[in-house]
């Protein structure tokens, strides 16, 4: 078809250059191009804008983990072998000798005493799972506190949310197959919890361990789930969180030349590659050398799963451990009637645990609900401008955590010397008053924050100069704050309660007032009344003090 | 409830400051008069030493340089570590103490090759890569109405075409077909297990069964089991090396205490005492975990893993923590050559509590 006689193809040399040759790599480019369209989409993400805020690394915290765990998980595999096949131990580690154990704890064992780096590998897998979910904590927080969730982010929000709960779980079908111990109380206390379960309970239990517990499955199952089902889909979920972030464009601060409608920052290429690359090694190296010098599950010291045994300060891993607070925390109801037992002493920590979860995954859409507001948001809120959000953010955490207190009743009363009863009984009345007191107190500190920020922007930062004028008096001065200054402390908007309206209309008919519509108004109230914000400064309010007497 | 009934003017305002938004750093006076909290644009960039001091900027270059190098010189040690170390040397490292010197070597070179080459990466960006902030335009997500319109038209143009409203006989056989096929996905998952029937009801206890002690492999007679002392038993015949071990001992592990007769407070419990020894299932009724904690003075067992506290002096009723329902005790009595034995099995599932215990 071609008739030209340039040998470059694409003749998109630059005048000059047409002639010759195209460099190697662009031919390749090239090539990639004429299949793949990889110029259109460099165009779009090659220089992609990214704005610089430390809480923004949190995500790339997850993302790198996650690539850890899967390639310190691919090559475990080679080692592992996820049977519960009964052998007995000839391997290195003395004091286990000639002991009965699973083969999938035996080549756990040597994996980590046989295989040379194997123990490593087995710890920064291992490592890098308590990273992966400590950082998707954080990074949630972080996108819960400064409302990043809002549209158009709440389904990334969700994605986000899922690869939290999936991680959970692949967490815990992680551990639980060396089959040691430890891990083993944590399945049976599963299977027990899985009893618990009204008309299915049962079912589910014999389907899940091919009969009876422990029986001679649930590793191979367990294993299945951990390094395929469970991964597959949050590897789905991770490349669709990222493609989303990019889509979007990532969300940024109020701050001077920083709009709803721009993103300010450096470009992907070179700036981001480097730092997000080399982000990805940092925390590769950091969770390598945590592995070098801190034991994780050493297994060979609990030994091998025996149902009728089982060791004293038993712990989940961390993220676990608000189930487990539950779990523990929960008094011991049980309902016998009709020939069935209801155990709600297991059922309703499960229920908790569950509503827990989908308060937070949900909360996008409520919060949205009481604004009514349909925009998109790209500025981010800094916590104290959002209150009563911020308020129940910590009220969340607080549950969290003092459920994660309870989940080690026991440490705590070993460690500290108290009564295992009051640690559980402070746990079982903290869970219901703490959020109660952190909600109030996170409110009052945030409204605190708004008026200081208030006073800053109309009287100016104290500056700490004492003046004492002819009269005698003495004032401190106070330093007007730049422009860029006053712009970031009143950028951000702030919402109008919804009102009911008149409940009769203009011709004397009474409106009816849907529950529903009271209950937004109530909400709205709260959030945006005036008990839920300090009202900005005003440019007037500013003129006037500035233009009148000035100081004070 | 939707909340098209909100209007947008009870929505705040976005600022009218966009017009600045790209105005590096001009603060313009009239802007200020106008509003004293308009954005005055982005701030002027500022140099780093780096950008205008070649001096500054080529240490940079070498700190960078020295990293990467570092990380070069790690990954040696890392291959000379593997070949050199033997995986059994335990070395003491102040303060972790005694540790296996490979996994030491081997972490510690392939973590400081890793971070090298990050914080090279990041040093390199922060003092060399421009640091100017620049603005890219975002657009609104949502299509256009005119694409919307387009989109829409041949959505209907489609299901249109594909008469799928019309010709309602091919609708409802497709849905049919559709919901019904993965009815055999669920099928084939049938086979994961057994039926529960009786399972959790039963154990390897039966009239006669001798009680073995755990520990020793022998059968227990009265006189072996101390007032004060824990005393774990199985049935006998259940061997470790056998096939299903492991399911039937979570069921049928026992533990035995001597109490003084009199201090059993429970009436059943001491019928089926012997001597006031008693047998209790081992199997907490919370979640499943082996009970191994006994209080002499109180005859309190504990659960290590929830903290469930039984009172075995006392038909085992729960006294403290999560469980349920007292511990299952197992009617005992002793044989004619004088060894303990079980009278039945136990009348009550042992372990959690599920749906269908009643």
């Amino acid at each position: 078809m071609s008739t030209t006689t340039t040998p470059n193809p694409s003749g998109a040399g630059a005048p000059g250059r047409s002639r010759e040759k195209a460099p190697a790599g662009e031919r390749v480019a090239d090539w990639a191009d004429g299949r793949l369209g990889i110029y259109s989409l460099a165009k779009a993400n090659m220089r992609k804008i990214f704005p610089d805020h430390w809480s923004f690394m949190l995500g790339e915290i997850c993302l790198y983990s996650f690539l850890i765990i899967i390639l310190t998980g691919v090559y475990l595999t080679l080692f592992f072998h996820p049977s519960m096949n009964e052998i007995e131990y000839h391997g290195s580690y003395v004091p286990l000798q000639g002991q009965l154990m699973s083969e999938a704890f035996a080549s756990t064992v040597d994996i980590s005493f046989d295989v040379r780096g194997g123990l490593l590998i087995r710890q920064i897998h291992h490592w890098a799972a308590i990273v992966f979910l400590a950082g998707m904590f954080v990074h949630m927080m972080r996108v819960f506190f400064t409302g990043a969730f809002r549209k158009p982010r709440e389904v990334n929000w969700l994605f986000g949310f899922l690869l939290f709960v999936l991680g959970m779980f692949t967490g815990f079908t992680g551990y639980s197959l060396p089959d040691d111990l430890l891990s083993g109380t944590g399945v049976r206390f599963t299977q027990g919890a899985i009893l618990s379960m009204p008309i299915v309970g049962t079912y589910i239990s014999m389907f899940l361990f091919g009969g009876e517990f422990p029986g001679g499955d649930f590793v191979a199952r367990f294993y299945s789930i951990h390094i395929l089902l469970l991964p597959g889909i949050m590897l789905g979920l991770v490349v669709g969180h990222l493609i989303l972030v990019f889509y979007h464009k990532h969300t940024q601060f109020a701050g001077p030349g920083k709009t709803n409608k721009n993103v300010v920052g450096m470009p992907l290429l070179p700036v981001y590659m480097a730092k997000a690359g080399g982000f990805f090694f940092l925390v590769f190296g950091f969770i390598a050398m945590l592995a070098a010098v801190a034991s994780i599950n050493p297994i060979w010291v609990l030994g091998p799963y025996r149902p009728d045994q089982v060791s004293t300060g038993a712990q989940p891993d961390w993220y676990m451990g608000f189930a487990e607070g539950l779990i523990r925390a929960m008094p011991g109801w049980e309902i016998n009637i009709w020939g069935h037992t209801l155990v709600l002493g297991v059922l309703i920590p499960l229920v908790i645990f569950g509503v827990f979860l989908a308060l937070i995954a949900l909360y996008p859409f409520i919060e949205s609900w009481v604004t009514g507001d349909k925009r998109e948001h790209h500025i981010l809120d800094r916590p104290r401008n959002a209150p009563t959000r911020t308020a129940f953010g910590v009220a969340w955490v607080t549950a969290y955590m003092i459920m994660l207190i309870g989940g080690g009743n026991d440490i705590v009363a070993t460690h500290f010397h108290l009564s295992i009863n009051t640690v559980t009984w402070f746990v079982r009345i903290g869970f219901f008053l703490g959020p109660v007191l952190a909600f109030i107190a996170t409110k009052r500190i945030c409204l605190g924050l708004q008026r200081r920020d208030r006073d800053k922007v109309l009287h100016g930062r104290e500056s700490g100069i004492i003046k004492r004028l002819p009269h005698g008096e003495f004032v401190e001065v106070h330093e007007p704050l730049s422009q860029e200054a006053m712009h970031t402390l009143t950028a951000h908007e702030q919402y109008q309660p919804a009102e009911i309206g008149p409940t009769v209309d203009e011709n004397g008919v009474e409106r009816k007032v849907k529950g529903p519509q009271k209950l937004r108004a109530k909400l709205s109230t709260a959030y945006f009344g005036e008990d839920g914000q300090i009202p900005k400064p005003t440019a007037e309010e500013y003129k006037e003090i500035t233009s009148g007497h000035g100081h004070h | 409830m939707s909340s098209q009934d909100i209007p947008e003017e009870n929505l705040p305002a976005e600022r009218a400051a966009d017009e600045h938004a790209h105005a590096h750093g001009d603060v313009s006076v009239a802007a200020n008069e106008k509003d004293p909290f308009a954005d005055p644009g982005l701030p002027p960039h500022e140099h780093r030493i780096q950008d205008i001091d070649e001096r500054a900027a080529k240490r940079s270059e070498r700190t960078v340089a020295l990293l990467f190098t570092l990380s070069m010189l790690a990954t040696v040690g890392f291959i000379a570590s593997f070949v050199t170390i033997p995986a059994d040397r335990i070395v003491y490292i102040f303060p972790l103490g005694h540790i296996s010197g490979l996994n030491f070597a081997l972490g510690m070179t392939l973590g400081l090759a890793l971070f090298c080459i990050g914080a090279g990466a990041v040093h390199w960006a922060r003092t060399l890569m421009s640091d100017e902030e620049m603005a890219d335009e975002r657009h609104a997500i949502a299509a256009e109405p005119e694409v919307k319109a387009k989109v829409l038209a041949d959505f209907k143009q489609g299901a249109k075409e594909s008469a799928l409203g019309r010709r309602k006989l091919i609708r409802n056989t497709m849905f049919g077909a559709l919901t019904l096929f993965p009815l055999s996905g669920i099928v084939l998952l049938r086979d994961l297990g057994p039926l529960p029937e009786d399972k959790l009801r039963h154990t390897l206890w039966s009239k006669g069964k001798l009680l073995v002690n755990m520990n020793t492999d022998e059968p227990l007679r009265p006189s072996d089991v101390a007032v004060g002392s824990l005393t774990f038993a199985k049935p006998e015949g259940l061997e470790e090396h056998d096939h299903d071990f492991q399911t039937e001992i979570a069921k049928a592990a026992l533990m035995i205490v001597r109490l003084q007769p009199e201090n059993i407070k429970d009436k059943q419990e001491l019928e089926w005492s012997h001597e006031g020894i008693v047998a209790y299932s081992k199997i907490c009724t919370h979640v499943g975990c082996p009970i191994s904690l006994y209080e002499q003075q109180t005859h309190h067992v504990l659960c290590p893993c929830h903290q469930s506290t039984f009172d075995l002096s006392d038909g085992a009723r729960v006294i403290f923590g999560p469980a349920g329902h007292a511990l299952p005790q197992l009617r005992i009595g002793v044989n004619d050559e004088g060894y303990l034995e079980a009278h039945g099995d136990f009348e009550e599932p042992v372990g959690p509590a599920f749906w269908e215990r009643g």
